[in-house]
């Protein structure tokens, strides 16, 4: 209240409030986007900063001093080492395999007009309005009921994650294709190139960097998986089941040291992106 | 190879689709066939047999329609918290922000790239009785002397919202983005108050945006139960937390079949009633 009638007083000279009142009424958005920001980036420091805490017992809970021996002796916890191995297995093979499927499905659904189109977008999109308990129980009803012929463990998880990773690759692909310049293809096609050559030389190259963002996106949904690995794993632990299960006792610091190390491989390589989506735009500009 | 595709146009998309969408129909549609088989048994751990036993679904209901109803409040109240902390952070990226445009749409994805687990652990050291935040609501009084954030409703919820927030604010991103900046000039050159744009030209420009936003947060958010697990109680169990632990702990697979059906059912009724109202084309895209 005094501030406003200061204010009124003294017209030519607002005080330092009202200034800062001002500021933040003109800049709100933007000081709210920051403050949004801190908040979807707090847990992740959080992450990190406990990565080089030295606790003073089992739990990780508070912060007691700095050190750099977790990230030293990051493997020294029995079974982190194995699991991140087991994940980053999975990972590679379900997203090779995933991601040849996802193409394939997206180039049918852009390119071809056939019988079942309807029918096959929808078999697409339901893996992904599905939530992931029903997905993963499902699937273990299937190999549970198969009286032995499948034994829960390292190819089940591969069959499970392939499945749910289909679906974002041919999302990921179909948009790039939808807005592809098909005059290239049919340049080649009139110089005499088949379907086949076309597809090698013109389509493939041009739809690489789609094809590496789906790979990608596949990679990180396998690695980041829990509920649906977790249901249909058997005795196989992934990182995500290893830290769920040594979540139940207390999470150790060498944790934090594999998620930070995989944040920090993400994160480079989503900064290396953007740089370079940065010098494109910046270059497009400069040409014209 | 070239020469048999060129023989038989017509085969190629067919040929394009089988591997996929046989492994699609193999490992999502069949086994939800076997789902439904599963919840139609009887007997007990390891000899069941299919019966026709559609009491599983009554008596299921009957016993766990507090985390059924459970699951659908929290899931919610967190969609309904995403898009209010969501859509003013889409709007400043869309609009004002520029050259930082990209770095900031790294930051709502960044979450991702921290495992699930671990992020959602994360919040156990935040919300700590011992932790700062704890210690600062207890020294202004909105908690009491011996208050805690941690294994209550508001930490589960808060860590739903924090973990699907990226799923709401990327769609009203993209939605926001398209729209054309000149509509809003019109709005203005018209007289129209900034609220009055704001609310009939660029909201209803972004419901595709809230719709695929509110689709894909509440739908994973009421299958959840890692907040629950981890952040919760008991008290704060939703319906994953029981169908998790019957089929691995219990090893009642008869009552998880049934009341994942029951959970999947109720999200396509919810759907379909969401599609009547917002109409089927937003939906679907």
């Amino acid at each position: 209240m005094t501030t406003a009638v200061e204010t009124l007083a003294r017209p030519p000279r607002p005080s330092v409030a009202t200034r800062a009142w001002r500021f933040v009424a003109r800049h709100a958005l933007t000081v709210y986007a920051i403050l949004a920001v801190g908040y979807l980036m707090l847990p992740i420091a959080v992450v990190i900063m406990f990565s080089f805490n030295n606790p003073p017992g089992k739990f990780n809970y508070v912060w007691h001093a700095f050190t750099f021996d977790n990230w030293l002796h990051w493997n020294s916890v029995l079974g982190i080492q194995s699991a991140l191995v087991k994940s980053l297995e999975v990972a590679t093979l379900a997203t090779l395999v995933a991601t040849a499927l996802g193409v394939m499905i997206a180039l049918a659904i852009v390119r071809h007009r056939f019988h079942g189109r309807g029918t096959t977008n929808l078999v697409v999109f339901l893996p992904m309005s599905t939530p992931e308990i029903v997905m993963g129980s499902s699937l273990l009803t299937l190999f549970l009921n198969s009286h032995g012929t499948i034994q829960l463990g390292f190819w089940t998880i591969f069959i499970a994650h392939v499945m749910f990773i289909i679906s974002f690759v041919v999302v990921t692909v179909k948009a790039r294709l939808i807005g592809f310049d098909r005059h290239l293809e049919e340049a080649a096609m009139d110089l005499g190139a088949n379907e086949w050559t076309t597809f090698q030389k013109v389509t493939l190259p041009l739809l690489a960097p789609a094809i590496l963002a789906a790979a990608l996106l596949g990679f990180a949904l396998s690695i980041d998986d829990f509920v649906i690995t977790y249901l249909n794993a058997g005795p196989v632990q992934t990182f995500p089941i290893f830290v769920w299960g040594i979540a139940r006792v207390a999470v150790p610091p060498q944790v934090n040291v594999v998620a930070s190390a995989i944040f920090l491989v993400a994160i480079i390589l989503g900064l290396a992106n953007v740089v370079w989506q940065y010098r494109a735009a910046k270059a497009t500009r400069g040409a014209t | 190879m070239g020469e048999f595709l060129h023989r038989h146009k017509g085969l190629t998309p067919y040929l394009l689709l089988a591997p996929g969408m046989l492994w699609l129909a193999l490992f999502f549609l069949v086994p939800m066939g076997f789902l439904g088989y599963q919840s139609l048994q009887s007997g007990l751990f390891p000899h069941f047999q299919f019966t026709w036993e559609f009491s599983n679904f009554s008596t299921a209901l009957s016993d766990y329609h507090t985390q059924l109803i459970r699951s659908f409040v929290y899931a919610g109240i967190a969609t309904v918290a995403c898009l209010v902390l969501a859509y003013p952070l889409a709007y400043w990226i869309a609009f004002r922000a520029g050259p930082w445009r990209n770095l900031f749409l790294l930051f709502i994805v960044a979450p991702f790239f921290v495992t699930y687990l671990v992020r959602t652990l994360a919040w156990l050291n935040i919300l700590a009785d011992q932790g700062p935040v704890v210690r600062i609501l207890r020294d202004i009084h909105v908690l009491g002397p011996n208050g805690r954030l941690l294994a209550t409703t508001f930490a589960v919820v808060a860590g739903i919202t924090y973990n699907f927030f990226p799923f709401m604010a990327l769609p009203l991103y993209v939605s926001l983005e398209q729209i054309d900046p000149r509509l809003l000039e019109a709005a203005k050159d018209l007289y129209s108050s900034p609220t009055k744009a704001f609310l009939r030209v660029t909201v209803p420009l972004s419901m595709p945006g809230i719709v695929a936003g509110t689709l894909l947060t509440f739908i994973p958010a009421a299958g959840d139960f890692i907040n629950a697990a981890l952040l919760g109680t008991p008290n704060q169990s939703m319906i994953g937390n029981v169908i998790q632990a019957k089929f691995l702990e219990s090893l009642d697979y008869p009552t998880a079949a049934s009341l994942s059906f029951i959970l999947m059912g109720t999200i396509l009724i919810m759907l379909l009633i969401y599609a009547k109202v917002v109409g089927s084309e937003k939906l679907t895209g």
